[in-house]
C-alpha cells in the first residue's frame, strides 16, 4: 500500500497538471500544418509549378501566412504575461527548444512571405507596384525562385519537427518524452497539410496528386504511432503508465475513435477507394484527416499533462 | 561557490504546517496557492506500515529542467547558493517550467508570472535563515552549503540515512529527507 496525504492544491497544477488549455493544441495543429504546407509549396516551386495556372503555387503561401497568425495568436491567448511576450526576442536561450521555435517562426515568415512573391495572383497584380517589380525580379532569376522553394520545404521541415520536439523536450511528461514525437506531429502536419491542399485545389492534377501523397503521409503516419506506442510500452514504469493512458485509459476512446479510426483509418480507406478509381473524391476524407490531425494535439497536450512521475 | 540546500528530518517533522504558514505570511504568497506543503505517506501492509510526514517545496535542483526550458532566461540559477529563481519581469507566462518540474513546484502567480519557493533569498541575503527552516517549532529543517563539509546540512547528510524525492527524474534535487 502506499497512500499519499498532500495539503498543495495550487490551481491548474493539482490534482492533476491541466496548465494548458484549447490554445497550445490548436498552436501545434496549425504550425503542423503550416509546416506541411511549406514543404508542399515548395515542392511544387521546385518542380516549377509556379510557371503554369496551379492553384497551390499561386495561394498556398498566403493562406500558410494567414494559419501562422492564427497558431502564434492561439499561443499568445496562452500565455499568462502576455505584455511580456517580446522578452522571446531579447534573447536566445540555445537549451530551450522554445526560444528555437520562436527565432524558427522569425525565418518562417519571410520565406512564406517571399514565396508569396514568386506567383502574386492575378487580381492581386498591380495594387503594390513595388511587390510587382520584386515578383519579376525574382521571375528573371529561375535559380533563385529554386532556392526559395528547398528554403520552404528545410523550413518546413523544421517547423514541423519543432512542434513534436517541443513537448518531447519535457521529461517530466512521460507521455511527450519520447524520441517519435517529432516525427509523428511531422507526418501529421504532412498529412494535414496534403487533405487540406485536396480539400481546396481546383485542380484536377493536383487533388489526385494530393491524395495519393496522403495515402502515403497516413499509412506512414500508422508506422509512426506504432513506433511510438511501442517505444514508450518498453521504457521505465512511468512512461508505460503514460501510454495506458492512451490505450485503455481515459483518453482511449479519444485516441482510438477520433485519432486512429476516423482521423487516419477511415479517411485512407476512403481515398484508396477514390484513387483507385472505386468511387468520386470528395470532401470528407480531407476533412475528416484534419479534424484527426487537430484531435491528435488535443489528446497528446492533454494526456501527456496527466502523466507523471509518481 | 556555494551551494544551498536542505536536510529535513522526517523522523522529528509532526506536520503541524508552521513552515507552510511562514512562508505564506514571509513571502505574501497569494490565496489558494502554496510555495511548501506537507506530504504524508504511508507504505506497507498493516501492522507493518510506516508513516513518513514531509515538508516539500522546489528542490533547486542541480540539473534544472525549469530553468534549460525557459525561453526567455526568466528561470535563472541565481549566484548566490545556485538558488533556482525566476525573474518576473522577465516571465511571458509561458507555463513551460511548470510543465518542466516532475515535482509540481512551480505554480502562475495571479499576475502572470511563474513563482515558487526561494529559499527566502532576501532573507539569506541578510544572514537570516529561510521563514520555514527559523519557524520549525520541531528543529527538523536545516539549512546550508552543501558544498561546505562542516556545515549543518553536509554533517547531517554524513550521519544520517537519507533519500531525495523522485531520483529517476534525473534532476539532481537538493533538498534531502533524514529517515
Ligand atoms: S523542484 Fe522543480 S521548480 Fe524546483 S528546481 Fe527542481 S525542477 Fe525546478
Ligand atoms: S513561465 Fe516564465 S519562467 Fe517559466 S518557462 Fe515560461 S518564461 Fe520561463
Amino acid at each position: 500500500m502506499q497512500e499519499l496525504t498532500i495539503t498543495r492544491h495550487n490551481a491548474l497544477i493539482d490534482p492533476l497538471l491541466s496548465i494548458w488549455s484549447w490554445q497550445i493544441p490548436v498552436y501545434l495543429f496549425l504550425g503542423g500544418l503550416v509546416a506541411g504546407i511549406m514543404i508542399i509549396s515548395g515542392y511544387f516551386v521546385l518542380q516549377g509549378q509556379y510557371k503554369k495556372n496551379v492553384f497551390s503555387c499561386f495561394y498556398l503561401p498566403h493562406i500558410a501566412l494567414v494559419l501562422l497568425s492564427g497558431g502564434m495568436g492561439a499561443l499568445f491567448l496562452d500565455l499568462e504575461h502576455k505584455l511580456y511576450f517580446w522578452r522571446l526576442f531579447t534573447t536566445f536561450q540555445v537549451t530551450a527548444p522554445m526560444s528555437w521555435g520562436s527565432w524558427l517562426l522569425m525565418i518562417v515568415y519571410p520565406a512564406l512571405w517571399v514565396n508569396t512573391l514568386i506567383r502574386i495572383p492575378e487580381r492581386y497584380q498591380g495594387k503594390v507596384p513595388i511587390f510587382d517589380r520584386w515578383s519579376a525580379a525574382l521571375n528573371a532569376r529561375p535559380v533563385l525562385i529554386k532556392n526559395i522553394g528547398i528554403a520552404n520545404m528545410l523550413l518546413g521541415t523544421l517547423l514541423g519537427m519543432y512542434t513534436g520536439v517541443l513537448l518531447s523536450s519535457f521529461g517530466a511528461r512521460p507521455l511527450w518524452n519520447s524520441a517519435m514525437l517529432w516525427m509523428l506531429f511531422l507526418v501529421s502536419g504532412l498529412s494535414a497539410a496534403a487533405a487540406f491542399v485536396h480539400l481546396i485545389t481546383t485542380d484536377e492534377y493536383e487533388r489526385e496528386l494530393l491524395a495519393k501523397a496522403d495515402n502515403a503521409f497516413l499509412t506512414l503516419e500508422l508506422f509512426v504511432f506504432g513506433g511510438f506506442i511501442t517505444g514508450l510500452l518498453t521504457n521505465s514504469r512511468v512512461h508505460k503508465d503514460a501510454v495506458h493512458l492512451l490505450l485503455d485509459g481515459p483518453f482511449a476512446p479519444y485516441f482510438w475513435v477520433l485519432v486512429i479510426g476516423m482521423g487516419v483509418l477511415l479517411p485512407l480507406a476512403i481515398q484508396l477507394l477514390a484513387v483507385n478509381h472505386k468511387i468520386k473524391h470528395t470532401a470528407l476524407a480531407p476533412l475528416l484527416v484534419l479534424a484527426g490531425g487537430l484531435a491528435l494535439r488535443f489528446v497528446i497536450v492533454f494526456a501527456g499533462q496527466f502523466s507523471r512521475w509518481s | 561557490m556555494a551551494r544551498f540546500g536542505m536536510a529535513i528530518d522526517t523522523v522529528r517533522c509532526v506536520g503541524c504546517m508552521d513552515c507552510v504558514v511562514a512562508c505564506k505570511t514571509e513571502n505574501s504568497v497569494p490565496e489558494g496557492f502554496n510555495r511548501d506543503w506537507i506530504t504524508t505517506e504511508v507504505t506497507g501492509t498493516f501492522p507493518t506500515t510506516h508513516l513518513e510526514i514531509r515538508s516539500e517545496r522546489c528542490n533547486h535542483c542541480d540539473d534544472p529542467p525549469c530553468v534549460s526550458c525557459c525561453p526567455t532566461g526568466a528561470s535563472h540559477v541565481h549566484d548566490l547558493g545556485a538558488v533556482v529563481l525566476v525573474d518576473a519581469d522577465k516571465c511571458i507566462g509561458c507555463k513551460g517550467c511548470v510543465a518542466s518540474c516532475p515535482y509540481g513546484a512551480r505554480f502562475i502567480h495571479p499576475d502572470g508570472y511563474a513563482d515558487k519557493c526561494t529559499f527566502c533569498i532576501h532573507r539569506v541575503e541578510q544572514g537570516l535563515l529561510p521563514a520555514c527552516v527559523a519557524v520549525c517549532p520541531t528543529h527538523c529543517m536545516h539549512f546550508g552549503d552543501l558544498d561546505d563539509p562542516n556545515s549543518d546540512v553536509s554533517t547531517l547528510l554524513a550521519s544520517r540515512r537519507h533519500h531525495v524525492l523522485l531520483p529517476d527524474a534525473g534532476t539532481k534535487p537538493r533538498i534531502y529527507y533524514l529517515t
